[in-house]
């Protein structure tokens, strides 16, 4: 097989147009109709013995091979899953020291009421601190691939449907200032209950990108385009990674700093975390809707 | 385990599996939708409200949402290809 049929092969295989009962039931090709024959290169020549046996093994070994595959994976997951110790028996290993220090002095070492807030932000604030790193750079591939495609242009007819929707917009109308509200409760109580600053503004970000659906990106850039979306996430990574550095440059010694411990139960207590949410929570709003946006017109 | 989990537990196999045999891709998207709602209630009977808010905002809304640009995207294409063979 050539290099060029191969490719030409391949981009209709992609395109889903591949039908392979009908090059299988042929030998011969079709010469009564040119005209189709046009529209499909891959039908004018006629299909060689090498090229059946391709086929035969694509049709028939490939499926196979990626049903056992799958067995022989699942198999493995299984026998792992087997040699795992019982969910919630007292001897477990992950029933150890930390475990009980998590559970018994968080709330007085972090102030944070919502144990789990008090682990990832405070205990394991270096972990968090990889993983937002992680995520930071992750968006930034996404937003380089997608900020590159710049210069196509929105579907204008389909825009205009979109927002002459009714339904869509009286929809909006009631939902998006609920879920945004939900969304900063979320940040704010992320030390006091369910919440915290990743899903709090994973749901701020939802509402944006109704918003946007609904009414049209032109009025959120008032509020966020490329230059403040880019001072917006640098500036809460960089306070982020301050704030935590500092923590850890004096050995997490929990230096008397204005930002204390305070009663659990407050708003304003549990250190750091509150702040640390907060700048967790306008990156993944900021991101959320920046990914929205880049897909569906190529910029913020 | 109550009649509810089992339940649960049962339409998400369903909903996993008919994600994944479905031919139409925008109907494999609405399932997948399915799958993390149900998820997120499940989350929310392990004691994990953290995760559920997570999964229903994250799973069911944004990268759902991302999905579905994407299949218009390609639809787009594929007129595109269409109309230039015309």
């Amino acid at each position: 097989m050539k290099r060029s049929d191969l490719k030409s092969w391949l981009k209709t295989w992609d395109a889903g147009e591949f039908d392979f009962t009908a090059e299988m039931g042929k030998t011969e090709p079709e010469k009564e109709h040119p005209g189709s024959a046009s529209e499909h290169p891959w039908k004018r020549r006629p299909v060689n013995r090498l090229e059946e046996g391709e086929i035969w093994a694509f049709r028939r070994i490939y499926p196979v091979a990626a049903a056992l595959l799958c067995a022989v994976m699942i198999g493995f997951l299984l026998l792992t899953v087997e040699k795992l110790p019982p969910f919630g028996r007292a001897d477990n290993p992950a029933h150890n020291q930390v475990m009980e220090r998590y559970v018994e002095k968080g709330m007085e070492e972090t102030g944070a009421v919502n144990a789990v807030a008090g682990v990832i932000l405070d205990y394991r604030a270096f972990d968090t601190l990889g993983e937002s790193h992680v995520l930071y750079t992750a968006a930034t591939a996404v937003f380089i691939l997608l900020l590159s495609l710049r210069g196509q242009k929105e579907p204008e007819a389909e825009k205009r449907i979109m927002q002459m929707d009714p339904l869509l917009r009286s929809t909006a109308r009631i939902v998006v200032p609920l879920v945004i509200v939900y969304g900063i409760y979320g940040i704010l109580n992320g030390h006091l209950g369910p919440g915290g600053g990743f899903s709090g503004g994973a749901v701020i970000g939802g509402g944006l990108i109704l918003y946007a659906t609904a009414f049209g990106f032109e009025k959120l850039e008032k509020l966020l385009n490329l230059r403040t979306f880019r001072i917006i996430v640098l500036c809460a990574l960089c306070f982020y990674s301050g704030a935590k550095c500092y923590s850890f440059f004096c050995g997490a010694n929990h230096l008397q700093t204005i930002f204390t411990t305070g009663v659990p139960g407050r708003i304003f207590s549990a250190g750091l975390i509150l702040p640390l949410n907060v700048a967790v929570g306008i990156v993944v709003a900021c991101t959320m809707y920046g990914f929205y946006s880049v897909f569906q017109r190529g910029r913020i | 385990m109550d009649l509810f989990e089992l339940c649960l537990l049962g339409l998400l196999v369903v909903c996993g599996i008919s994600t994944c045999l479905s031919r139409n891709l925008l109907a494999a998207l609405v399932i997948f939708m399915a799958y993390s709602v149900i998820m997120s209630i499940v989350w929310v009977l392990l004691q994990a409200p953290d995760l559920a808010i997570t999964e229903a905002a994250v799973g069911a809304g944004v990268s759902s949402v991302l999905l579905f640009l994407t299949l218009k995207k390609i639809r787009d294409i594929r007129k595109k290809d269409q109309d230039e063979k015309k």
